[in-house]
């Protein structure tokens, strides 16, 4: 039988406020246990919330950025249930009406783009951590996290793919950075996904029972997550079983998901309105306030590239995927005047790859952005070939200066002066009687040959055209 | 002394006729003689007090003094105290030292009051007879075989018996005017939002409201304008300009309209009640007022409503006692879900895992819609019978509660009927309305009758001013209970 | 609506609080009469009546998103039943 795959993610991104969507605590990542614990995090005996602006602010952002209805009126609920890193015995979430209705995600997968459409987004806050290192046989509670401010992201079943769901994620991921809301560490917890998996036969329009497997903290487990559950879900199915619905937990080491047993019983959350919470509202020129706030979002910024800089929708793509990346290519480009192809190439290619191998974001780069225009001028005018260039590429990532600096120092200008390359011809003409008759006999892939032995003797920096040009001027003589 | 009004023990305090310390020591002294009977404190520390007594004498020294400067106050056992152990009358909580103040204890702290000790009250403020409380039941002043009422009985019974010369309270259904009315005393409790709930132990978050507990109009008014406020860290705190509720008490009365609901005058009042009641108008009338009878449609369905909503607010504000970050935990367990089930099995009272039992019911799914929201519907009936009533009136009258003090043990074991002695207090919770008890005679039985006022929305001053006209023309208010050993 | 032994435990359980049999069938007897009081609702009609919450209509009010506590773990730790290495200790939770 062909099966279908269909796959929701609930994507849990935490809000990068420096103060807890309740409480005046401090949010930092990495305190010693407990230190950012405050009496309302606690849930000490008549402590009570009061709402952070800025994770509203924050939510509001997201929501403008895909498309979705910004509620006027949003309500905090209590959702209930007992362990020991929920000090409330309650988590405060929104229920029946969140910050965030609707919008949708364009995603690229492959060359196709596909559209996935979200449910909701909304505000909740945070639990501890429980740390099942041994303490006699017991699990120790750091409450540090607990009350950080969570926007969950919950999209419709719209992915059919593990690949689809990852270049989802990847997407939602960008964007919450783009916008700023979220700095999307995933080996800190900062955005961490759930997955709804489930399978259909083909053709089938009602779905299959599907299973959530929880905290997905990276794209590449998120991945292999969901294709070992699919494997799981179809062999089920053609044993002729039935999938029970769930939550499960993905194995890294082992590479499986498994029943989590703490989620077994069927939950009873007793949801209802927070009494210590009035109905949140937002106003239309509020939501215009931060509208105003808003960067130029990737797609704005896509079709920008394209039509103001020439390029193709590849390097559009490419060059949108981070508003950090974006913004360097940006600088290059418009320093250099004109040819943005030659900053795309570069950016995508030598600097791209260096980055890649040292596991850099650009942010972080050695080569700034003026520094990077600094050479492509060279190659522009001539200064430098291409293959010089790069010796200067890696000159200056091993920071040694500017491009300018290290031709000067390192003598790596080109040659254009036509007598020096006449005369380096000559010689290398001379020396080479063999081959030149071979050549002028006809065997043209010689040529070859001759580049070769000139540019090496001119140490690279012979004007690659010119040293063509009189070659083959010379050798047919 | 024990007797005087605060106004009088500010001035005595001015005056250096009399030092905070000496007037701490009276009132501890007082409570050591009396307190193993009546019950009405669970903590006293009289460092603690004196500490506080002598850096009050120093600020009077300086010329610093405010109205209740260097006046020792009883604290509801409700309200955290930093450094003090704070119970709220739980085994739960046996144990617990807060941390951190209220911002009651705050703004008494500020004042430069005296905290004289924490009273006794119902477990986690569920009750109507403080007989639910971890710390033993609190005896009536007036009649030792009678309950004081619930759940501030331990403040109602401490200020009657002289023990305090005021205390705070908090008020969910009835918790402040109904013990004030079963021990013969004046209490008050504010539109919702106008004290701080924020160091106040939750019971049921949306009707929750601490208010004053005294002698008379006049020093709920003294104390009101120390407690009400607003604070950032109370998101249902209400902004608004600080009031001076002592200000209108002299006002006379003539020309106000007061509303008499014909519900709160029929079956189910006792006899000796009513009369106290319809003697207590006939006074105001006296006064200039007018009465005109007015209907609370609704008001039959508080109960049922308020014995959902409260419970269900409950069941969550009380799933924080869980044994893992203060409190009680149970000296033996095995895995998690048995030290949860056992500590707080064993942690809390019969009425208070009664009321979480109920929450939890009625929030559970499939009775949510039919329960919870069907409550919260009716809720709003109730409260906009009182916005009609208030277009004919400016203050309603009734009793506080249907009877004198029941006796100690009468009906700790019959939930339905303790619940049905708040049935006059309930709506005004429920509406967020400011509600008061002033003390209006004496039943058949010679235990104390209350007068039930409410007011609409931030008519506190109001409420006070008619309280205190009242109180001005009868002397109910400064009657006392004679204890063992005392003319 | 009438209430079982099966619906007390099942509650007991949602609350955590340990009941055994006898305690079972007491909150069975008392949560029956209380809910017989609370069965008056049903009778009147709630039709397009907004649920109330609050008791008063107003809107949250929000702070500012600036840090303002600091560090209190010795102190809020001093009441906590069990703790080790700046942690509440509570039995192995099993995921």
């Amino acid at each position: 039988m062909q099966w279908e795959v269909v796959i929701g993610l609930e994507t849990h991104a935490q809000l990068n406020t420096v103060s807890k969507i309740f409480s005046g605590a401090s949010t930092a990542y990495g305190a010693a246990p407990n230190t950012q614990a405050s009496a309302v995090d606690l849930a000490l005996p008549g402590v009570l919330p009061v709402m952070n602006k800025a994770a509203l602010e924050k939510a509001v952002k997201f929501g403008l950025a895909v498309g979705a209805e910004i509620s006027r009126r949003s309500v905090f609920a209590r959702k209930n249930y007992f362990y020991p890193d929920l000090p409330k015995g309650y988590q405060i979430s929104q229920l029946d009406l969140p910050i965030v209705v609707g919008g949708s995600l364009s995603v690229q997968v492959g060359d196709t783009e596909k559209t996935v459409r979200l449910t909701r987004a909304h505000l909740e806050e945070d639990a501890g951590k429980s740390l099942h290192e041994d303490f006699h046989g017991m699990t120790g509670i750091d409450l540090n996290r607990a009350g950080t401010p969570l926007l969950e992201i919950v999209t419709e079943p719209d992915m059919r793919s593990a690949q689809e769901a990852v270049a989802y994620a990847k997407a939602l991921h960008s964007l919450v950075r783009w916008i700023g809301i979220c700095d999307g560490n995933m080996q800190e917890g900062s955005f961490r996904c759930d997955a709804n998996v489930s399978v259909r036969p083909k053709g089938v329009e009602k779905l299959g029972t599907r299973c959530e497997i929880k905290n997905l903290n990276s794209f590449k487990f998120l991945e292999k997550a969901i294709e070992y559950e699919v494997r799981r879900q179809i062999e089920i199915l053609e044993d002729g079983g039935r999938i029970v619905q769930e939550t499960r937990l993905y194995d890294s080491d082992r590479d499986e998901t498994r029943s989590m047993r703490s989620k077994e019983e069927a939950n009873d959350y007793r949801y209802f309105p927070d009494p210590d919470l009035l109905p949140m509202a937002v106003s239309g020129a509020y939501i215009e306030q931060v509208r105003a706030t808003l960067p130029e979002l990737p797609p704005a910024k896509r079709e920008r590239f394209q039509r103001e800089y020439a390029l193709p929708g590849y390097d559009a793509g490419v060059l949108t995927a981070s508003r950090e990346l974006a913004a360097y290519f940006e600088d290059v480009a418009q320093t250099l005047g004109g040819e943005a192809k030659l900053a795309a190439n570069w950016i995508m290619g030598d600097l791209s790859a260096s980055l890649n191998k040292d596991g850099k974001e650009i942010a972080a780069s050695p080569i700034s952005s003026r520094q990077l225009a600094g050479l492509l001028k060279r190659i522009q005018d001539g200064t430098l070939s291409g293959k010089i260039a790069k010796e200067v590429f890696a000159a200056m990532w091993a920071g040694e200066g500017d491009a300018d600096r290290i031709i000067e120092t390192r003598g790596l200008k080109q040659v254009s002066d036509s007598g020096a390359i006449e005369k380096i011809v000559d010689e290398i003409i001379a020396a080479n009687p063999a081959q030149t008759a071979e050549y002028r006999s006809g065997k043209d892939k010689l040529f070859g040959f001759f580049v070769g032995q000139a540019m090496k003797a001119s140490k690279g920096q012979a004007n690659p055209q010119q040293l063509n040009d009189i070659l083959k001027k010379k050798l047919q003589a | 002394m024990i007797n005087a009004t605060l106004k009088e023990l500010a001035a005595l305090l001015a005056g250096k006729k009399i030092s905070s310390v000496e007037l701490t020591q009276q009132f501890l002294s007082r409570i050591a003689t009396h307190n193993p009977d009546l019950n009405a404190f669970i903590t006293v520390d009289e460092e603690a007090s004196l500490k506080q007594a002598r850096a009050a004498d120093e600020m009077i020294a300086r010329g610093e003094a405010q109205p209740l400067t260097g006046i020792p106050l009883a604290q509801k056992d409700i309200f955290c105290a930093q450094g003090w152990r704070t119970t709220c009358g739980s085994q739960m909580l046996h144990d617990f030292i807060a941390p951190y103040d209220a911002h009651v204890i705050e703004q008494f702290k500020h004042a430069g009051a005296i905290n004289l000790g924490k009273t006794n009250m119902d477990e986690f403020a569920m009750g109507s007879s403080n007989e639910t409380s971890y710390y033993g039941k609190v005896k009536n002043p007036w009649d030792r075989q009678a309950v004081p009422g619930g759940s501030s009985g331990g403040s109602a019974a401490a200020v009657a018996a002289r023990l305090a010369p005021a205390a705070s309270g908090t008020d969910t259904g009835g918790s402040i005017r109904q013990p004030a009315a079963l021990c013969g005393i004046t209490g008050l409790k504010p539109t919702y939002g106008v004290v701080s709930r924020y160091g106040m132990i939750a019971f049921a978050s949306s009707l929750d409201q601490g208010g004053p507990m005294a002698k008379s109009a006049e020093d709920c008014a003294l104390l009101l304008n120390v407690m009400a406020g607003f604070d950032a860290r109370d998101s249902t705190s209400l902004e608004r300009e600080k009031e001076d509720y002592t200000r209108g008490l002299d006002q006379p009365l003539a020309g106000l309209k007061i509303g008499l609901p014909k519900e709160f005058f029929a079956a189910g009042l006792s006899a000796d009640v009513a009369q106290a009641v319809e003697a207590a108008i006939a006074e105001y009338r006296k006064l200039g007022a007018e009465t005109v009878e007015i209907s609370l449609p609704n008001s039959h369905l508080a109960i049922p409503v308020y014995y959902v909503l409260a419970p269900a607010e409950a069941s969550s504000n009380l799933s924080r006692f869980d044994g893992v970050r203060y409190g009680y935990r149970a000296p033996e367990y095995g895995d998690l879900l048995d030290m949860y089930s056992k500590t707080r099995a064993q942690g809390f009272g019969a009425e208070v895992k009664r009321r979480i039992m109920i929450g939890t019911y009625v929030l559970s799914a499939g009775y949510y819609d039919a329960y919870y929201l069907k409550a919260q519907k009716l809720r709003r009936l109730i409260a906009q019978d009182f916005t009609e009533a208030f277009k004919q009136c400016d203050l309603i009258m009734g009793p506080t509660a249907p009877t004198t003090a029941f006796n100690l043990g009468e009906k700790s074991d019959d939930p339905v009927s303790m619940y049905l002695s708040d049935i006059y207090t309930i709506a005004v919770n429920l509406a967020g309305l400011p509600g008061m008890s002033v003390p209006c005679g004496f039943g058949a039985d010679g235990r104390p009758v209350g007068l039930h006022l409410v007011g609409n929305y931030f008519s506190e001053a109001r409420m006070l001013n008619a309280a205190h006209q009242y109180q001005q023309a009868t002397d109910w208010h400064s009657r006392k209970p004679r204890l063992p050993g005392e003319e | 609506m009438t209430l079982n032994l099966d619906d007390v435990k099942r509650i007991a359980h949602l609350a955590r609080i340990a009941v055994d049999e006898q305690e079972a069938g007491g909150y069975l007897t008392q949560l029956s009469a209380i809910f017989g009081l609370v069965e008056q609702m049903q009778a009147v009609d709630t039709g397009g009546i907004e649920p109330m919450s609050h008791a008063q209509d107003l809107v949250l009010r929000l702070r500012d998103d600036a840090v303002t506590e600091s560090d209190q773990h010795s102190l809020f730790q001093s009441v906590a039943p069990q703790v080790e290495a700046g942690l509440y200790l509570v039995p192995k939770v099993i995921e």
